[in-house]
C-alpha cells in the first residue's frame, strides 16, 4: 500500500486500539517502529521494538528519543497518539483532573513534537501526525478537559506546520470519530449509542481506518500537505 | 499495481475534466491502481495519456457537465460496458478572474454551472448506480479559494464555496446507503490552468505556501486514491486540504 522502508518511526500510546494499529501498520508498510505506552506492549510482535515511556515526562521523551539516534541516526515519522478521556463536566473538573488530562493529551503532545524536531530539523525532513478527536473540532456535553486538549492539538498541529515547512517537516492531525478501541468500549451505552446516533455512517469505526489515515500522510504521496485536520469519522463532523 | 494488486483493483471510476492537469494524473494513478477508468470532457487528452503502463486502457468520454442529458448517457453507457460504478471525481472546472464588481453574468453564470451545477448533475447521475450497489466514493474538487477570501475571481470562489456545501450534503444524506462524499481543496499546483495565470499571482500564492514550492498534480491525485479506496471506507463528509499549508496559516 505505501512503502516506508527505511523510514524511522515512533509511535506513543502504543498498547492498544489507535495506537496499537498504527504501530503495527507502519511496520507492515516497512518502517521500523518504536512503540511506547506506559501499558504492557508485549502482544505487538518481535518486529517492533517496545519501550515503557510515560509522555508528561520530558526526561524519558530525552531518552527515548536520544535511543532512537543512537540506534538508526534519525527519526522520520511521529504519531503522537497517546491520550487519555475524562468525562468530568466543567462544573465539577477540578484542577487535578484537568491537569492530568492537559498533561497527557496536550503536553505530552508538545514534548513528543519538540524532541522529534531536534532530529527531524537537522535532516530536514519529517512527518508528524498527531491524533486529535472530532471533539477537538466540534461540542458534545461535557468531557470539559478533553474537549480544550484535543482542540489545542489542533492548533498547535498548525503552528508546527507553518513554523517548520520550509525545513522539510510536515505536521498533520487526524480526527478519529467513534473507533472500536478498549477505551470506547468501556464507555456507557448511553454515550456509545448517543455518538453512533450522531455518526451519519450509523456505524463505528475500527482502529485501522485510523492507521490508513496515518500511513497516508506519513508517505511521500501525502509530500504537499502539512497544517491539514482529516477526520475519520463516518461523516461525524460534516453534518 | 493492477487489476489484481492495485488499491483500487475491479473498481469502476470516472474522472471529469481528465483531459489534463489534476483530472488527468488522477484518472493515471487510478488505472495504475487497478481501476476501469473513464476519462470525461469536452476535449480529448492528448496522444498515449490513455496509456498506463501495465493497466487497462483508459476510456475517454466526450461529456461536458452541464449538460444534463449528456450525463445520463455517459453514465448508462458505463453500466452497460462495466455494470456499475464505483468512483466519481468530479473534477472539472473553468475560472473566472473578475471580482464582484466587474463579473459579467454570462462569465459568473458559465463558472457556476461548470464548477458547481456540474458537480450537482454528476452527483445526481453517479447516485443511481451506487444507491442501487449500495456503496460508492464520490470526490469533489474545490479550493483554496473556496475557503479563504481572495482578491477577483468571484464566481469561482462562489462555485467552489458551494462545491463544499454540497459534498457534505451529499455525504450526510447518502451515508446510511453506503455512498461516501469527500471534498479535495488543491493549493497552488502546477496545471495548464495555474500555469495560464498571471506569473506575478502564481509567484504571490507559491510565495505565501508555507512548504515553499508548487504542488503537482500527482499530489492531488494520490490524496484522490486515497478517498477513492477502501482504505477511507469510514471517511466521509471530509475537506481534504492538499495546499503545502497554505490554508494553516
Amino acid at each position: 500500500m505505501h512503502d516506508l522502508t527505511g523510514r524511522v518511526a515512533l509511535v506513543t500510546g502504543a498498547a492498544q486500539g489507535i495506537g496499537h494499529a498504527v504501530a503495527t501498520a507502519l511496520a507492515e508498510a516497512g518502517a521500523t517502529v518504536v512503540a511506547t505506552d506506559v501499558r504492557d506492549q508485549s502482544d505487538l510482535g518481535d518486529h517492533i521494538r517496545t519501550r515503557s515511556h510515560d509522555v508528561t515526562d520530558a526526561e524519558r521523551w530525552a531518552a527515548v528519543v536520544a535511543e532512537i539516534e543512537a540506534d538508526h541516526g534519525r527519526l522520520d515519522i511521529l504519531v503522537n497518539n497517546a491520550g487519555v478521556s475524562g468525562y468530568d463536566q466543567l462544573h465539577e473538573l477540578s484542577l487535578e483532573e484537568w491537569n492530568r488530562i492537559i498533561g497527557i493529551n496536550q503536553t505530552g503532545v508538545l514534548l513528543g513534537m519538540q524532541h522529534a524536531l531536534r532530529l527531524m530539523r537537522p535532516a530536514r525532513s519529517g512527518a508528524i501526525v498527531n491524533i486529535s478527536s472530532i471533539c477537538g473540532a466540534t461540542s458534545v456535553p461535557g468531557v470539559a478537559a478533553y474537549h480544550a486538549s484535543k482542540h489545542a492539538v489542533l492548533t498547535m498541529t498548525k503552528n508546527a506546520a507553518v513554523s517548520y515547512a520550509r525545513e522539510g517537516i510536515r505536521a498533520n492531525a487526524v480526527l478519529p470519530g467513534w473507533i472500536r478501541t478498549p477505551l470506547t468500549l468501556g464507555q456507557t451505552d448511553e454515550l456509545n449509542g448517543a455518538f453512533l446516533d450522531a455518526t451519519p455512517m450509523g456505524v463505528g469505526g475500527d482502529p485501522e481506518d485510523v492507521a490508513a489515515a496515518v500511513c497516508f500522510l506519513v508517505s511521500d504521496q501525502a509530500r504537499f500537505i502539512t497544517g491539514v485536520d482529516l477526520p475519520v469519522d463516518g461523516g461525524y463532523l460534516a453534518r | 499495481m493492477n487489476q489484481r494488486t492495485g488499491r483500487l483493483r475491479g473498481k469502476v471510476a470516472l474522472v471529469t475534466g481528465g483531459a489534463m492537469g489534476i483530472g488527468l494524473a488522477t484518472a493515471r494513478r487510478f488505472a495504475a491502481e487497478g481501476a476501469f477508468t473513464y476519462i470525461a470532457d469536452v476535449e480529448k487528452p492528448a496522444p498515449g495519456e490513455l496509456s498506463v503502463e501495465g493497466a487497462e486502457e483508459i476510456t475517454y468520454v466526450d461529456l461536458d457537465v452541464t449538460d444534463e442529458v449528456a450525463w445520463a448517457e455517459a453514465v448508462d453507457d458505463i453500466l452497460e460496458r462495466d455494470e456499475r460504478l464505483d468512483i466519481l471525481v468530479n473534477n472539472a472546472g473553468v475560472i473566472d478572474y473578475a471580482g464582484i464588481a466587474d463579473v459579467t453574468a454570462e462569465a459568473w453564470a458559465r463558472v457556476v454551472a461548470v464548477d458547481q451545477t456540474g458537480v450537482f448533475l454528476g452527483t445526481r447521475a453517479a447516485l443511481k448506480p451506487m444507491l442501487a450497489q449500495r456503496s460508492g466514493s464520490i470526490i469533489n474538487l474545490s479550493s483554496a479559494w473556496g475557503v479563504v477570501g481572495s482578491e477577483g475571481v468571484a464566481a469561482y470562489q462562489a462555485a467552489k464555496g458551494g462545491v463544499r456545501g454540497l459534498t457534505r450534503n451529499t455525504a450526510v444524506t447518502y451515508a446510511r446507503d453506503g455512498v461516501r462524499a469527500n471534498t479535495v481543496i488543491p493549493g497552488w499546483i502546477r496545471t495548464p490552468l495555474a500555469e495560464r495565470q498571471a506569473e506575478e499571482k502564481n509567484a504571490e500564492v507559491i510565495g505565501l505556501t508555507p512548504l515553499g514550492f508548487g504542488g503537482d498534480p500527482d499530489d492531488i491525485a494520490w490524496g484522490c486514491v486515497y478517498l477513492a479506496s477502501d482504505e477511507s471506507r469510514y471517511v466521509t463528509g471530509s475537506e481534504l486540504v492538499i495546499d503545502g499549508g497554505l490554508l494553516a496559516r
